[in-house]
């Protein structure tokens, strides 16, 4: 290569990065909000992952100038984050406990805890798994096939308390103990089920019956009996600046519109029994 | 792919940039010509970020900027809010993660300046500064191009710290490496794929104009 072709490769890389630099520099964040619109900040569970992004779309349609935004992770890291000062104005959690301690530090609005599901877990294996759900149920498990199995961290995710729970309940905890692959968050246990890294998982039925999960695998539910009932509650965060807009997103959350999209993802409601 | 992440991630690497290169071409003149006795405690200090996980990195900057920390306590005092889970604080903690990869070529970029022609200069009348921007600057070129540009690329793909300090906040902390974290648990396999190319193809070429341009400096730095 010429040094005039090298020296052009330079010149042309040295525009491109100072066009990016300055642009980057100067023009603020892309999604800059508009005029009379307002931005809602929510922080939910993980198995909330998929019925969430659609309750946002079905109360987009009638708040088009509310900008929401969601992240999910697990509830304790969210919990723990919020200590921080982490910016959300609403938190979603797998349970009730971390609302109502954040209420306690005055974290979250005094009060501001509703119940808005009772989750269930199931045991899931993807497609063409040697190991057969429907039949055996948890015992599958202590199929020699079940090298890895999948569950959210028990440390702070409460799908994943609940998961060692039910195993405990069982009687199988010590013996599949050691087979026990710990995701981030009860996404993560399902991603490393749907993807073959682990075997089977433990993961939230909420997760299983999502579009993207529903054709890849089969699932067997655990008996609610099996493990403390996972009772979910969100919070307003005192900090928000959104306090209206939080509200009235959970006042939302117990219309029939959005409790018709938590039954359709296998969520008990409150209320129901 | 996730486009307010990639903005979000291109302009976190070029403020980072811009304020590595305020930041760390004074450290590493210094660090070319100083023969104080503290100089590998500096040259370590700097060095740091290379080996030290980025967890723990990100656990000491989200204690010192959280709500109780003390940068967080005067965010809150100056701004009323705290520092973490913003992006300043991202900026921050990829200053001091990215240092090295900018100090490092430019201070050595800096020592293979021949030391005669300074001199030569100093005695003929022109001053520190414009010594420095007339003579150091070019013949350092090399090493200024390699240490902004390896900065930036290495700003475009951290993790551990952005999880950190960041919570992954669309829009505001969702860098391009959390946007694939988070596609891959939402079973998004494609638009993570998108991203991971993205990213693979920026570090590619990043390495190829540090290289192609700066042979020499870029050979230097490995040994060092």
């Amino acid at each position: 290569m010429g040094g005039r072709r090298v020296r052009l490769l330079l010149l042309g890389g040295a525009v491109l990065a100072t066009t990016v630099l300055v642009a980057a520099v100067t023009v603020g964040p892309l999604a800059t909000v508009a005029g009379g619109s307002q931005e809602l900040s929510i922080a939910a569970a993980a198995d909330l992952k998929f019925a969430m992004d659609e309750l946002v779309g079905v109360y987009q349609q009638d708040h088009p100038n509310t900008e929401i935004t969601v992240t999910y992770g697990s509830s304790g890291t969210f919990f723990a984050q919020l200590g921080q000062g982490a910016p959300f104005d609403l938190f979603f959690s797998a349970d009730e406990s971390y609302p109502m301690r954040l209420e306690d530090q005055g974290i979250a609005v005094k009060g501001s805890t509703f119940p808005y599901a009772i989750g269930r877990i199931v045991v899931w294996v993807p497609n063409g798994s040697a190991l057969d759900v429907k039949v055996n149920g948890l015992e599958v498990l202590l199929d020699p096939a079940a090298r890895h199995i999948a569950i959210a961290n028990p440390e702070h995710a409460p799908y994943g308390k609940a998961a060692v729970a039910a195993l405990e309940y069982a009687g199988l905890y010590e013996q599949v103990k050691d087979r026990l692959v710990l995701g981030e968050n009860v996404a993560q246990a399902a991603q490393y089920a749907e993807s073959g890294s682990a075997d089977v998982g433990i993961i939230a039925l909420s997760l299983a019956l999502a579009p993207t999960l529903a054709d890849q695998g089969t699932y067997w539910e655990i008996p609610a009996d099996y493990h403390p009932e996972i009772d979910q509650g969100a919070a307003i965060i005192s900090a928000s600046k959104a306090q209206a807009a939080a509200k009235d997103f959970a006042s939302f959350m117990q219309s029939p519109a959005a409790r018709a999209v938590m039954q359709r993802y296998g969520f008990v409601l409150p209320g129901e029994g | 792919m996730d486009l307010p992440a990639l903005w979000l991630s291109l302009r976190l690497a070029a403020i980072t940039t811009l304020l590595l290169f305020v930041v760390g071409v004074p450290i590493a003149y210094w660090l070319a010509s100083t023969r104080s006795r503290f100089k590998p405690v500096v040259e370590a200090l700097v060095a740091l970020p290379i080996v030290l996980p980025p967890t723990v990195l990100g656990f000491f900057l989200l204690l010192s900027m959280g709500s109780n920390g003390p940068l967080g306590q005067l965010s809150e005092g100056v701004f009323g809010r705290p520092l973490a889970f913003t992006f300043e604080a991202l900026v921050i903690a990829s200053v001091l993660y990215s240092l090295p990869f900018a100090v490092q070529p430019i201070a050595v970029a800096f020592a293979a300046v021949d030391r005669g022609l300074i001199e030569a200069s100093w005695t003929l009348g022109t001053s520190r500064l414009r010594t420095f921007a007339r003579i150091m600057v070019p013949l350092s070129r090399g090493g200024l191009i390699a240490g902004g540009v390896l900065a930036f690329a290495h700003t475009l793909g951290e993790f551990g710290v952005v999880l950190m300090v960041g919570g992954n906040i669309p829009g505001v902390t969702r860098t391009l490496s959390m946007a694939i974290y988070d596609d891959v648990q939402a079973l998004d396999y494609g638009s993570a794929t998108l991203t991971a190319v993205f990213l693979l193809v920026v570090s590619f070429f990043a390495l190829v104009l540090t290289y192609a341009g700066q042979g020499r400096v870029a050979a230097a730095w490995r040994t060092t």
